[in-house]
């Protein structure tokens, strides 16, 4: 059985502890005012020597003043927006690599495969994470609906009074049936996971297969509940914060991040047990499997990050082509980078045979896709809710911190709840002969 | 080789006492043997087929365009139907050989081949389509970008047109190169026993000097999963950029971002539809039930009913994102798809390509034959219409609604349709013919971890070398008990059951043509009483040991030979 080290523990705690100060701060310092906001713009455009105020204060019409108040009062909102999205990127980055690994185990269940069995505790013991996660994550979409923030707009009656097209829509984007489609689907994913970990368990001290196969079943029929509610939960919790653009392949694009980073994430869970003298059956082989579905995900997400960008710059369709165009022009290094990071590195970094071998290596590529995807989270987020005012700060930091903090909390100790190695799968030995 | 471990729960890929030399022998026949009646009739109609198809084209070229049904609000159609259509077919083929092997599953060893053949075969049908719609067929090479002096205009790199042409090329050359590196040892095992000059010498020109030396396996399989890792992005591609040729424009019903892989998932789907069509009918005209088992008709049948959800669900996607978008265009270009002048169209590609393949949860469905042979083609058709209601429900009804029109083709749109599949058919039943249609190769290299054989023995704890044993048990009784009165006994038992030759009524062979059969040998049978096909070809295991113990030397020999179906085919040729 595995022992959560005292040292992991106290670093978790404290990785939770500077989190929590970081998103405090952010709260803190959020304005409350147009005032407060103004200023802090300001100081800002001092900082830059800018001259925003000046060029105001000189075109002072009676039109312009009531474009500048509203300009002012959505200011306002963008910058009480920033903790709130803070906190979100990072609840929701941590949720999905959790959910993105509950995929990818259904998959090895459903398809069989004999070279991950040895994997599976450590793959539960992650999709542990999506009790508190999925909790987090349910709990700040409920205070945007109490309208908490803004990061929804579609959720503020009073622009929805003033927006046609968001009237149109309001028969799916309403507050009750968003919670109601929220609420299933994480009540599923939930019930899969501890149903199919359960099985898992009793497996292990069956003795028939019956909790196999019946797990293999679930499996399968799990995906195919995945493979709708992962779609509609992506237009839900991300698409909606821009809730005049539209694209057919966002779900599928928001899966290719989660499913990789997941994937990512069993590779670094695995090879840190390993260092620990845990997980003696998990080789090198392994290791390899798991950076070539790195490798190979990366591209995949490259993919589908061109299909949707490339069409939808090519067409050049105005209610479109905004979405791209806030974030090459406010998020340009954001944006690029974060292709940096996901296709370039990996694709570099994880070429070379052996390198997927190398264990230390496999790690240090995995923190580059990690930070590459939680850029694309944030890009996902920030242009709609925080716009040009973004900055990766305090909040920002203090978010992933805290929820990097308690995923490890989370994840280490379900992973002291059993044998790190499941006994009686018909297919481990294969895994435990696992040879490339 | 050490074979790799395989959980005993895992099924028999292999089934039945096959041992190494059953396989070679076992897929050389189609090749070996000659083709039966049934194979002539369904060559003939493929041919006549073509031949319509060819006339189709012949007077399309020489009247021109009008010919077809096109009109000038639906001025893309019927060709464009037929070529992503056969495009899409030829998918599975490199999913199967490529994405398979990175995946490491064996059960692609009994179909890749056949995939990979049909994969060609189909991007060639494709390929007709585009050419012949350029109208003047033979200035094709202007799609390539040479420079203007040499006739053409520089070619419009901004055109996914363009970056087809290179795509499918691409693709075209790759999976050729592909199925022909796998085919090389196989056909290496044809030539080696091939009997006759000429079929010997064309194998060894097409095997390329294949020697089966370690060096040449290494090779072989380097390149391998060099080829693999180079054509996985290649499934990808290159249906991605046709559905590019759509999705760039602003048409509603075309620009949707979801197009790429969707097209992609739709490919496999009808691809391996395709595939299913084509294998369940080979394996039982070429008695392969054994090579390509239920169970791989069970997994092919998987494989179709997950691309068919996420098909599926891309349609829904589509559906509700068009009622999202709050884009009235959008809107109504999905309406009209549903509830048209053609909705049958739409309503049939839901029910073929979403509906059918859900029968395939339930385990009893997805092992019949029968429904699968019926569920491929159901898909095939539904494939082909979702691609007609795509095209053509969102152009006959565009932005202009005096320009409102519907589209019929025209015998000659028809002919040529008809026609590529008549050209299909001819180019795969000639492959049935001449190729080995399991690579034969790879199956014996799994043959020792997942052949039902081997699994047996494995599972009643016995060595996995029967045969060695009993042969040397053999030879051991025959130092101790041969004397000279027990042959001729002995010999006489054999030709009890081969039956006796009579010199006046038949002719002796020349056993010489029989490989394995020197002059020594064959003077040794005729000694025993041994002179035509006839009687070599109804030996049995049994006659062999008898045989083995009469003669003394080589034993085990005239089985691994196998003399009794190389006489066979002697017997049937003369």
């Amino acid at each position: 059985m595995y022992t959560f080290s005292n040292r992991l523990k106290i670093g978790s705690i404290i990785l939770m502890a500077l989190g929590l100060l970081g998103l405090g701060v952010g709260f803190v310092s959020a304005p409350s005012t147009v005032e407060e906001a103004k200023a802090m713009v300001a100081a800002q455009d001092d900082g830059h020597g800018g001259g925003h105020g000046e060029e105001a204060a000189q075109t002072a019409t009676a039109d312009e003043a009531h474009h500048d108040d509203a300009h002012d009062e959505h200011v306002l909102h963008q910058l009480q927006n920033r903790p709130w999205s803070a906190l979100y990127v990072a609840a929701f980055f941590f949720f999905m690599i959790a959910l993105g690994v509950l995929a990818f185990y259904a998959v090895q269940r459903a398809s069989q495969a004999g070279w991950s069995p040895l994997l599976f505790r450590v793959m539960e013991g992650i999709t542990a994470y999506l009790v508190p996660g999925g909790i987090i994550v349910f709990v700040i979409l409920v205070l945007s609906v109490l309208h908490m923030n803004h990061m929804f707009p579609w959720m503020d009656a009073e622009v929805v009074a003033h927006d046609e097209l968001l009237q149109n829509k309001s028969g799916y984007l309403n507050p009750t049936f968003f919670l109601i489609r929220a609420a299933i689907f994480l009540g599923g994913w939930i019930f899969y996971r501890e149903y199919s970990r359960k099985l898992s368990l009793a497996q292990d001290s069956a003795d028939d297969n019956s909790n196999f196969v019946k797990n293999f079943r679930w499996s399968a029929g799990f995906l195919v509940f995945y493979l709708i509610s992962e779609s509609i939960m992506s237009w839900d919790w991300i698409m909606s914060v821009d809730p005049h653009w539209f694209s057919t392949l966002f779900g599928w694009y928001v899966f290719a991040s989660m499913f990789v980073s997941g994937i990512t994430v069993i590779a670094m869970v695995a090879i840190y047990l390993k260092s620990k003298g845990h997980l003696p059956d998990v080789n090198d082989n392994h290791i390899h499997d798991l950076a070539k579905f790195m490798f190979a995900f990366s591209i995949f997400w490259t993919y589908l990050w061109f299909g949707q960008f490339m069409l939808i710059w090519y067409a050049n369709i105005p209610e479109e082509v905004t979405y791209f165009v806030t974030r090459i022009e406010d998020f340009k290094l954001a944006y690029f980078g974060m292709l940096a990071l996901n296709f370039v590195f990996p694709l570099l970094l994880l070429m070379n045979s052996d390198y997927k071998r190398i264990n230390w290596f496999v790690i240090m590529t995995g923190i580059v896709i990690l930070c590459g995807h939680y850029l694309d989270v944030f890009n996902m987020i920030m242009p709609a809710t925080v716009g040009d005012q973004w900055s990766i700060g305090i909040p920002e930091i203090g978010g992933v911190l805290f929820f990097a903090g308690l995923f490890i909390y989370w994840v280490f100790r379900a992973l002291t709840k059993a044998p790190l190695q499941p006994t009686r799968n018909p297919y481990i030995e294969e895994s435990r002969q696992f040879h490339y | 080789m050490a074979s790799h471990y395989e959980a005993p729960i895992r099924k028999p890929l292999v089934l039945g006492d096959k041992g190494y030399h059953d396989v070679s022998v076992d897929i050389a026949a189609p090749v070996e043997g000659r083709a039966n009646r049934q194979w002539w009739i369904v060559f003939s109609i493929a041919l006549a087929a073509l031949l319509w198809g060819i006339g189709a084209i012949v007077y399309t070229i020489s009247t021109g365009i009008g010919s077809w049904g096109l009109n000038k609000t639906v001025n893309w159609a019927w060709d464009i139907t037929n070529f992503v259509w056969w495009v899409g077919i030829g998918h599975a083929g490199t999913l199967i050989s490529a994405v398979l092997l990175l995946f490491r599953q064996k059960w692609r060893m009994g179909i890749n081949r056949s995939a990979e053949a049909m994969t060609i075969f189909s991007v060639i049908q494709a390929g007709i389509f585009p050419i012949i719609h350029m109208g003047r067929p033979w200035l094709a090479y202007w799609v390539v970008p040479i420079p203007n002096q040499l006739g053409s205009l520089w070619v419009n790199f901004n055109s996914p047109l363009l970056w087809d042409v290179f795509a499918i090329s691409t693709y075209l050359s790759v999976s050729l190169v592909f199925w022909w590196t796998g085919l090389l040892p196989d056909f290496a095992m044809i030539r080696d026993r091939a009997v006759k000059p000429f079929q010997k010498k064309i194998y060894s020109l097409v095997s390329f000097g294949w020697t089966g030396r370690a060096k040449d396996w290494q090779r072989f399989e380097e390149v391998s999963l060099v080829l693999a890792g180079l054509a996985t992005p290649l499934v990808l591609s290159v249906h991605t950029i046709v559905s590019f040729d759509f999705a760039t424009s602003v048409i509603p019903g075309w620009h949707t971002t979801i197009f790429p892989p969707y097209f992609v998932a739709g490919a496999i789907f009808s691809g391996f539809a395709m595939v299913q069509t084509l294998l369940i009918i080979m394996r039982k005209v070429c008695n392969l039930e054994a090579y390509i088992t239920v169970q791989h008709i069970e997994l092919m049948n998987i494989v179709i009913m997950i691309t068919g959800s996420i098909v599926g669900c891309a349609y829904i996607t589509e559906l509700f994102i068009a009622w999202y978008s709050g884009v009235e265009y959008e809107q109504y270009a999905f309406l009209n798809r549903a509830t048209g002048p053609y909705w049958w169209a739409y309503l049939l590609m839901m029910t073929c390509n979403v509906v059918s393949p859900q029968i395939m949860w339930v385990k009893k469905i997805r092992t019949s034959i029968v429904v699968s042979f019926i569920i491929s083609i159901v898909v095939n058709i539904g494939m082909w219409f979702e691609r007609f209601v795509i095209i053509v429900t969102s152009l006959h009804r565009d932005y202009l609604p005096s320009s409102w029109t519907m589209f019929s083709p025209t015998f000659i749109d028809i002919g040529i349709f008809i026609g590529t599949i008549g050209f299909f058919f001819v180019l795969f039943l000639l492959y049935a013919r001449t190729f080995p249609v399991i690579a034969q190769a790879e199956v014996k290299t799994i043959l020792k971890s997942s052949g039902e054989r081997y699994k047996k023995l494995r599972a009643s704890g016995q060595p996995l070398h029967p045969a060695i044993q009993t042969t040397t048990q053999i030879s051991q009784q025959e130092t101790g008990t041969s004397t000279d009165t027990d042959t001729g006994d002995k010999a006489n038992d054999l030709l009890d059951s081969l039956g006796t030759f009579n010199p006046e009524t038949d002719r002796a062979d020349d056993l010489k043509k029989i490989k394995g059969i020197g002059p020594q040998m064959e003077a040794t049978l005729n000694q025993i009483g041994i002179y035509t096909f006839d009687q070599v070809s109804k030996m049995t295991s049994r006659e062999y040991d008898m045989l083995d113990k009469l003669t003394g030397n080589f034993p085990g020999r005239a089985q691994r030979d196998d003399w009794a179906g190389q006489a066979q085919n002697f017997k049937s040729n003369s």
